[in-house]
């Protein structure tokens, strides 16, 4: 809570989340190092940045998966509470998508959906599963809500782990490598599902190297080397034409395939 | 040499005080040892701390130790007027219950770190993790480890015969004291009792193995 960097923060006055002066180590490793970064409402954030730079680190921060050394993060104007009750409820407001899905596997499709409504937003169970179809069909696996996760191709897996995160009606949804674990032929029917969400207004940060995402819902592409962000920039500006020499190095090697 | 007809009804007294100081105490040594699994698990250091010490301290006491601590230590500390059964299903429970800890723990240990991580990602507090998602994927593994705890439990509740209680050891000890039977016809009719108790355990754990497989 010390060392709170005046640069970043205050600045946006509809900021949904900002972290500032945010570091984290794991052991002698620092991972995130003097992060300044402020997501305004309905603004989609694209974080890219080579293998191990703390991508999936920030985002875990942001719900507090992981715990921070110094810094501060607000969500929607309030810090991060410390774990328990508070902390659960400010989690429920934040949606996460993992890249392994992580869907309930002793639960069936619709259980997954289900379940965190009753159990956290203690909504009866009738109405639950209303919403829970909806969403289903919505992200369009309506027909398989019966099945267990395990009987769902990747793809399916993982547009049911994104209606499950919002079937909490987040304020914000994070996305850890939501494609990356998924054969090529899947990865489009996640996509879509995810420029809809943005389309709809969702408040995103998305941990992608799907430049086609990037560049057609980002409004702002974060770049991570090191633990640091090295570089913020419209989408069209930072693949075109981007400024610092770890960008520059890394978008040659990606774009190469 | 009709040692099972003659005392037939202290065989049967016998059996079903085992069965029953069985039962009683696996049902204790169950639910203690999910607690303090939870204990183990938890993000409270002293809840953490807690069930370190109570498994370090279980698993590396002789049983017979913890009978006299149990019997002899409550009574002290102002506990009065629970029989000697109870006392033993205390004693019996709080031991087991260290193993049965440590196999949920490994349980919960093959759950895929995910799967506690998306339960907290909707915001579902430690307990509610722990108990609809954790716990219900940790039984699979759990499972088969308790089945063998409950059969060593079974034979454990011999010791209780030292300690005031009517159970099939004590009815050996009365047995082959006083009234001069063959030893190993006595042995025999014991160890059977006890082979059916055992097997009824292993059975039931078998069927609960089965069941658990089919509802993944
Ligand atoms: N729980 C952990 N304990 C120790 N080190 C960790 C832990 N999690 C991550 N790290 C290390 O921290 C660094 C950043 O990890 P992180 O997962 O945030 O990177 P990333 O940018 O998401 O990489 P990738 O593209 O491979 O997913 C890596 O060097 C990683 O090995
Ligand atoms: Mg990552």
């Amino acid at each position: 809570m010390s060392d709170i960097s005046p640069t970043a923060a205050a600045a946006a006055p509809d900021a949904l989340v900002v972290l500032s002066g945010v570091n984290k180590h794991f052991g002698a490793l620092h991972v995130l190092q003097d992060i300044d970064l402020s997501i305004a409402r309905g603004e989609v954030v694209v974080v890219i940045g080579p293998s191990g730079s703390g991508k999936s680190t920030l985002c875990r921060t942001v719900n507090r998966l992981e715990t921070i050394d110094s810094g501060s993060i607000t969500v929607d104007g309030r810090p991060l509470p410390q774990e328990g009750k508070e902390l659960a409820r400010l989690r429920s407001d934040v949606g996460m998508v993992f890249q392994s899905f992580n869907l309930f596997a002793h639960k069936t499709v619709l259980e997954n959906v289900t379940l965190g409504q009753v159990k956290v937003r203690r909504t009866d169970r009738r109405t639950a599963e209303k919403k829970a179809r909806d969403l289903l069909d919505r992200v369009g696996v309506g027909t398989q809500a019966d099945k267990y996760p395990a009987q769902l191709s990747g793809g399916q897996q993982q547009r049911v782990a994104i209606a499950r995160a919002l079937a909490m009606e987040p304020k914000l949804m994070l996305f850890d490598e939501p494609t990356s674990a998924l054969d090529p032929e899947m990865i489009n029917e996640v996509l879509e599902v995810m420029q809809q969400l943005a389309r709809d207004g969702m408040t995103m940060v998305v941990v992608t190297h799907e430049m086609g995402f990037a560049r057609s819902a980002a409004h702002r592409v974060v770049f991570m080397a090191d633990g640091r962000i090295v570089e913020e920039a419209r989408p069209d500006q930072f693949f075109s034409n981007p400024r610092s020499d770890r960008a520059k190095d890394f978008l040659s090697k990606i774009l190469h395939h | 040499m009709y040692v099972l007809s003659d005392n037939f009804a202290a065989f049967r007294e016998g059996f079903v005080n085992t069965v029953e100081l069985t039962a009683l105490s696996a049902l204790l040594a169950v639910v203690l040892g999910i607690v303090i699994a939870g204990f183990r698990v938890s993000p409270v250091p002293v809840l953490r701390a807690f069930g370190t010490t109570w498994v370090t301290l279980m698993v590396n006491t002789p049983l017979v130790l913890l009978f006299l601590a149990v019997t002899l230590g409550l009574p002290a500390l102002g506990l009065k007027g629970w029989d000697s059964f109870w006392l033993a299903v205390m004693a019996l429970g709080a031991y087991t219950s260290a193993f049965v800890c440590e196999a949920v723990r490994s349980g919960i240990n093959a759950v895929p770190v995910g799967q506690a991580e998306a339960a907290r990602s909707i915001g579902m507090t430690f307990t509610q993790t722990l108990g609809q998602i954790v716990l219900p994927q940790a039984t699979r593994t759990a499972v088969p480890p308790i089945g063998s705890l409950m059969i060593a439990l079974a034979k454990n509740t011999a010791v209780a015969s030292s300690f005031n209680v009517t159970e099939l050891g004590s009815v050996m000890k009365t047995l082959n004291s006083a009234e001069g039977y063959n030893i190993f016809v006595v042995f025999f009719w014991i160890g059977l009792c006890y082979v059916v108790i055992t097997f009824a355990i292993s059975g039931l754990f078998r069927l609960l193995e089965n069941r658990l497989e089919v509802v993944r």
